[in-house]
């Protein structure tokens, strides 16, 4: 089954008769070839690469408010340079690093995963990248235009709406732009996951790392929509004096709190859950036994979704909600534990009786599970409302939430960046450096981080730029302070190690041993995936085609002894000759729409309408040739034919198909198979 | 089957080459995104039921300045809208490429209709002392109206973009489901103006 | 074959330092502290967590030896391929119920807490104060004596106080560790809480709802008297404020009150009644001042009076007009100095 749907686009193709000027890029090179770019893997890189340079800048941020908080009553930032760290560091962590980098591997990843060649919208999901790269930048200009949001990741009214300058405002415009970012990716990956799975391929049968991503998808389509309203009507406060959040007015500044938490806590398991997916597939392959339990881990995935939905006030423990909604909410809070729980012992149960090759992807899994489960159980603390009130704006919850979402998602991704290396660049990273970065980070953050608990503990709140000597903080912001330059090294670790690798010698397309379908197709893979969309028959297709079961049920490699002739078998697919494949061809409207935004925004900010206007109908304008432009360029031809079919990394791999036909349709084999009864779960 | 897309929507009727679930991306994508617009208007009505009846006394309340019997016309002039999108779909589903004009056109008209005499009333709102920044009412009420305005115009904008491609000949059966999309955007919209018209205006 | 023993000594150290905190911790001075409850509400929530502290420590215990010891024990020595496991229904049921029925356990005190902590306080004698939050100090309000004051909220001992929570601005938060668990103030909307303090002391606490520049600070400070010394203090703050003798430097520091705007933003009982800023009329009483960041002296009343933006950025007193000269400040602090 293929990807490239003749779109019921609106016209037949001759009306996109390119004027010169407006030619459609045929064989794209260098910068160009990535501006036009709709292949998934692509995208996944360019995410992949961006949100790395934006989790520098959130990297130094942080450090910067380490330096300041190192030493008590400190002078290195002014309070409004504080401020403004404070707020830039959660915005970009959350927004510009932890969301990108999961877009990142799921658009790498997704379609090799399910025996797809690309996603259901190519030139949607190049969309998505450009408005969160432009996005991305709109906010930070704001350091240079003023001054940057220094309003809080969470921008609570009244306070945001009455501050001066236009600091908010780049939030705020800047969050929007980056909302539709994330509202199309999920859109198109949703019908990618529903619509353009292999034959054979179930849903039962989808990878734990798709079903995560597809649950996340579903929340970040209903939750986005709800924190845009949110900021609709603080933009609105701000450029038109409305009065939503006007207490003079009579508003009430919860309005704010119960439409962010609503959008913010499903948020949160969409930060989570894509890390959980990459440590689902880590495990199992280290472990050479499969995910334990992996329909629980489904359910419990598609549980926390559901459940996320029902604990937004453990935000507004504070605010006097009264005693019938702190019950509830305190309820609710402690049962979503539950699913999570399971997935902790699911994941110890993988291991257990394994036979584990301690790998570098393998100690960042095993990482997150034990830092989770750390920030898991400080989270259940938060959930007895009485305690909370204690606890609550204070450093042990800043302490809960880096266990998460640093222990917990970086983590994760970080083995995810270590175990599809191979996959992406055609090499591995170093395996010692990067048992460095990985002790080093792991050191470092608990060095940063457990100190928190104990912090918030005793007494010491969020968002201040300095406190006094004598309330016996100093010794812990101190060594959390040393922490944070040690997280900075592992970085540093980490960069050695993507460029000190970069000579290493091939991989070949399966360097783990592993079980599902990307590490079937070329390291990396060509522009089209694979030659034949394979036919899946159960989970784990890819370990299943290499091995059988024993009477005692452990693994024996069929038919081939040897570990190369295991790969050929894996490699199988790929012929030496470009098969006649048509990929859906190059497009710069998604980059051109996507600059619309941008100046929409800077026109709003600074109350010019003509800008904005203009901004509006370049977009506008943008969509339209984009709509009336095929899927494909008529004939499909314009691209060299390299003659080696598997593009080096990162090469634009412009490939012909000459002639219509039916290139990628496996032969003779136009439905899907119908699902064998009963899989081998 | 044929993949390829210089030439017209060959073969199928509908032409759609075999999917997992066997329904289009773009029906699936279309559904999606309306789901997220149920949440987005859903934040906005919600806000607007959280304020009601918390503006200041003595400032403009509903009653003052609404007029039933008006927005009730434009409202069923929205709805008739959706009848004509529906008699469009039907026409190009069976080829009727003369039919597929004129209720195209006259939806999009309809619905020009619609925006217009939103704009009209509000600008007698405005006259009469209701603006964005008057009170809590003001406020939600030209927000919440507003979006689902922009809404129509922007369905309006399609609808008068398949009516030009269609008069060049350029939507046929294989098309059709194009047409059903924006239909459906366009049902879903005048859905949404039932609901607030339910909840803004009738209920008091 | 390389010693594995570093993920075992990983988890080992992880271990060892996380104790090593806790314990630590324990042993310093912490005036802020939300360990060492010093009132019956405060204690009443550290009952409720304490056990939940223990669970959760015996949880974490539990999982990271699991983790620790499976990548140990289970480690690729080159022993045969594992037998492939999909998983155990009994297990699986196992591991989702036990957890539950811990959290229900957890759930019920929670709950039944959460209703206690919201009932107001019954007693007759329970004092009732009108905490209003401002940018970036606190206004206390007592409501059956007319008492206005700042920063310092003074209570009598082993009586319920009954605090009811404003705003003027933006959200804060008014929170006191020692006594009581912390609710938000909302402009627009009026929250309550109980403190009760078992002895004399300071108790200090600070605003944690970010709010601004200064938000850092905005602290507090509660001074708990026993019954006499309240009372007594009490009726000293409803007295007027003293006169300043003639001719001498407080007097010349009422003129500059006076003439330099203070007048305007400030209240002294029978001198002036600006609502801007805080109620001097008894300052000299409190131990600190401009939101409590301050000890109330000489050298901090200088160093504030001379520019106090920058002794407190973005904070609402703006001296109108030139600053202050010396002498004025002298002035002044002699004259703030007699407002006991």
């Amino acid at each position: 089954m293929t990807v490239t749907q003749p779109a019921p686009a609106l016209p037949s193709p001759e009306l996109a008769e390119p004027r010169r000027l407006l030619r459609r890029p045929t064989s794209p090179r260098g910068a160009w070839a990535w501006m036009t770019s709709i292949d998934h893997k692509k995208i996944g890189i360019l995410y992949g690469v961006t949100s790395f340079v934006f989790f520098l800048l959130g990297g130094l941020e942080a450090l910067a408010l380490r330096v300041q908080l190192g030493t008590p009553d400190n002078t290195f930032l002014s309070p409004e340079a504080y401020n403004q760290m404070f707020t830039m560091h959660g915005t970009t962590m959350v927004f510009m690093v932890i969301m990108p980098l999961s877009a990142a591997f799921v658009n790498y990843l997704l379609p090799l995963m399910i025996g797809a060649r690309d996603v259901a919208f190519p030139r949607l999901n190049a969309f998505s990248y450009w408005v969160f790269l432009f996005g991305g930048l709109f906010t930070y200009s704001s350091f240079f235009l003023g001054g940057a949001p220094n309003g809080g990741w969470f921008g609570y009214q009244p306070l945001g709406r009455n501050m001066s300058g236009h600091n908010i405002d780049y939030w705020v415009f800047g969050l929007q732009i980056l909302g539709i970012a994330s509202l199309t990716g999920a859109i198109n990956l949703i019908v990618t996951i529903i619509n353009l799975r292999a034959p054979g391929m179930s849903l039962m049968r989808m990878p734990i790392f798709v079903w995560m991503s597809l649950v996340v998808q579903f929340l970040l389509l209903f939750a986005l929509p709800i924190i845009t309203v949110a900021l609709f009507l603080l933009m609105f406060d701000r450029l038109f004096a409305t009065n939503f959040f006007n207490i003079n007015a009579g508003a009430d500044p919860l309005l704010w709190q119960h439409l962010f938490w609503l959008f913010g806590h499903p948020e949160v398991y969409i930060l989570i859950l894509p890390a959980m997916g990459i440590v689902s597939e880590i495990l199992p392959v280290f472990s050479r036994k499969p995910l334990f339990g992996y329909r629980v881990m489904v359910f419990s995935g598609i549980a926390i979704g559901f459940m996320g939905w029902g604990v937004w006030a453990h935000h507004m423990f504070a605010t006097g909600i009264g005693p019938v909604a702190l019950s509830a909410f305190a309820a609710s809070t402690m049962f979503i534990a539950v699913p999570t729980g399971v997935k902790i012992f699911n994941w110890i149960s993988t291991l257990w009786k394994g036979k584990i090759r301690i790998t570098v992807p393998l100690l960042f899994a095993v990482g997150f599970v034990a830092m989770f489960t750390i920030g898991g159980l400080s989270g259940v603390t938060h959930a007895v409302v009485p305690s909370d009130t204690q606890q609550t704006d204070t450093y042990y919850i800043v302490a809960h939430f880096h266990y998460v979402l640093f222990g917990g998602s970086m983590f994760g991704l970080f083995g995810g960046a270590y175990y599809w290396w191979p996959k992406v660049r055609g090499h591995l990273l170093n395996e010692r450096v990067g048992k460095l970065h990985f002790w080093l980070m792991f050191l470092g953050f608990n060095m940063t981080f457990a100190p928190f608990h104990l912090l918030g503990l005793q007494g010491m709140p969020r968002r201040v730029y300095t406190y006094p000597t004598g309330q016996g903080w100093d010794f812990w912001n101190f060594v959390a302070s040393i922490g944070s330059f040690v997280i900075a090294a592992s970085v540093l670790v980490f960069m050695y190690n993507v460029w000190a690798s970069r000579k290493n010698p091939k991989a070949g397309p399966d360097p783990w041993d592993a079980r599902t379908l990307e590490w079937s197709a070329a390291s990396p893979p060509a522009e089209y995936n694979f030659a034949e969309i394979p036919v899946v028959t159960s989970l784990d297709d890819v370990w299943h085609r290499k091995y059988t079961e024993d009477e005692r049920g452990r693994p024996v490699l069929r038919e081939r002894r040897t570990d190369a002739e295991a790969h050929e078998v894996a490699s199988a697919d790929e012929p030496e000759e470009r098969p006649d494949i048509h990929m859906p061809s190059p497009s710069y409207w998604p980059i051109f729409t996507a600059l619309g935004l941008p100046i929409i925004s800077y026109g709003m900010i600074y109350k010019s309408w003509i800008p904005a206007a203009l901004g509006g109908i370049w977009t506008l304008a943008g969509i339209y040739a984009w709509a009336l432009e095929p899927q494909t360029a008529p004939g499909g031809h314009g691209h060299d034919d390299h003659g080696e079919g598997h593009g080096a990394a990162g090469g634009p791999e412009g490939h012909a198909g000459s002639g219509s036909g039916d290139g990628d349709a496996t032969p003779g084999d136009p439905e899907p198979e119908p699902v064998p009864a009963g899989d081998p779960a | 089957m044929s993949l390829d897309v210089a030439t017209p929507h060959a073969g199928v009727a509908g032409g759609h080459p075999p999917t997992t679930t066997g329904l289009s991306h773009e029906k699936i994508g279309m559904w999606a995104f309306l789901g997220s617009e149920c949440l987005l208007f859903g934040g906005l009505i919600s806000t607007y039921l959280l304020y009601r009846g918390q503006s200041r006394p003595g400032t403009i309340t509903p009653p003052d300045v609404f007029d039933i019997p008006f927005t009730s016309v434009s409202s069923f002039v929205l709805l008739m809208s959706s009848l004509t999108m529906v008699l469009a779909l039907a026409a190009i589903q069976r080829n009727d490429q003369h039919r597929l004009r004129v209720w195209l056109l006259t939806t999009a008209l309809l619905g020009a209709t619609f925006v217009g005499g939103q704009a009209y009333e509000f600008t007698v709102f405005v006259r009469e002392g209701l603006n964005l920044r008057t009170n809590l009412f003001g406020s939600s009420f030209y927000v919440l109206t507003g979006f689902h305005g922009v809404h129509v115009t922007l369905g309006v904008l399609m609808l008068l973009s398949l009516f030009g491609l269609a008069v060049r000949g350029r939507i046929t059966t294989a098309q059709a489901e194009t047409v059903e999309l924006v239909g459906l955007y366009w049902h879903f919209v005048d859905i949404v103006w039932i609901l607030i018209f339910t909840l803004v205006y009738l209920i008091p | 074959m390389r010693r594995i023993g570093w993920r075992a000594q990983g988890g080992r150290a992880a271990l060892v330092s996380l104790a090593a905190v806790v314990l630590a911790g324990c042993a310093k001075v912490a005036p802020q502290t939300t360990l060492e409850p010093k009132g019956p509400i405060a204690r009443q929530i550290d009952n409720l967590i304490d056990p939940v502290f223990i669970v959760a420590g015996v949880v974490f215990v539990l999982v990271q030896a699991l983790v620790v010891i499976a990548v140990l024990k289970f480690r690729d020595r080159g022993q045969e391929e594992p037998e492939q496991i999909h998983g155990n229904t009994a297990l699986e049921i196992g591991w989702t119920l036990v957890p539950a029925v811990i959290l229900l356990l957890i759930a019920v005190p929670t709950i039944k807490t959460i209703f206690d902590l919201s009932r107001p306080a019954e007693a007759s004698d329970t004092l009732e104060v009108t905490v209003t939050g401002h940018q970036f100090w606190w206004e206390y309000l007592y409501e059956d004596s007319g008492v206005l004051s700042a920063n310092e909220l003074v209570i009598p001992t082993g009586r319920p106080v009954e605090l009811t929570l404003k705003s003027v601005d933006v959200i804060h938060s008014y929170w006191i560790p020692a006594l009581a668990g912390k609710t938000d103030v909302i402009p627009g909307r009026v929250n309550r809480m109980t403190v009760v303090a078992d002895e004399p002391g300071e108790y200090p606490g600070q605003c944690t709802e970010y709010c601004g520049a200064s938000h850092a600070n905005m602290r507090n400070v509660a001074r708990a008297l026993d019954a006499a010394d309240f009372e007594e203090w009490l009726a000293a703050q409803q007295r007027g404020p003293a006169t300043p003798a003639e001719g001498s430097a407080a007097a010349e520091g009422l003129e500059v009150y006076g003439n330099r705007g203070c007048a305007g933003c400030h209240t002294i009982t029978g001198v002036s009644e600006g609502k801007v800023g805080p109620n001097l009329t008894h300052f000299a009483d409190r131990g600190t001042f401009a939101g409590s960041i301050f000890e109330n002296n000489g050298e901090n009343l200088t160093r504030w009076l001379t520019d106090p933006q920058a002794a407190k950025p973005g904070n609402q007193m703006v001296i109108p007009g030139v600053p202050l000269t010396p002498e004025e400040i002298e002035q002044l602090i002699a004259y703030l100095e007699t407002l006991k």
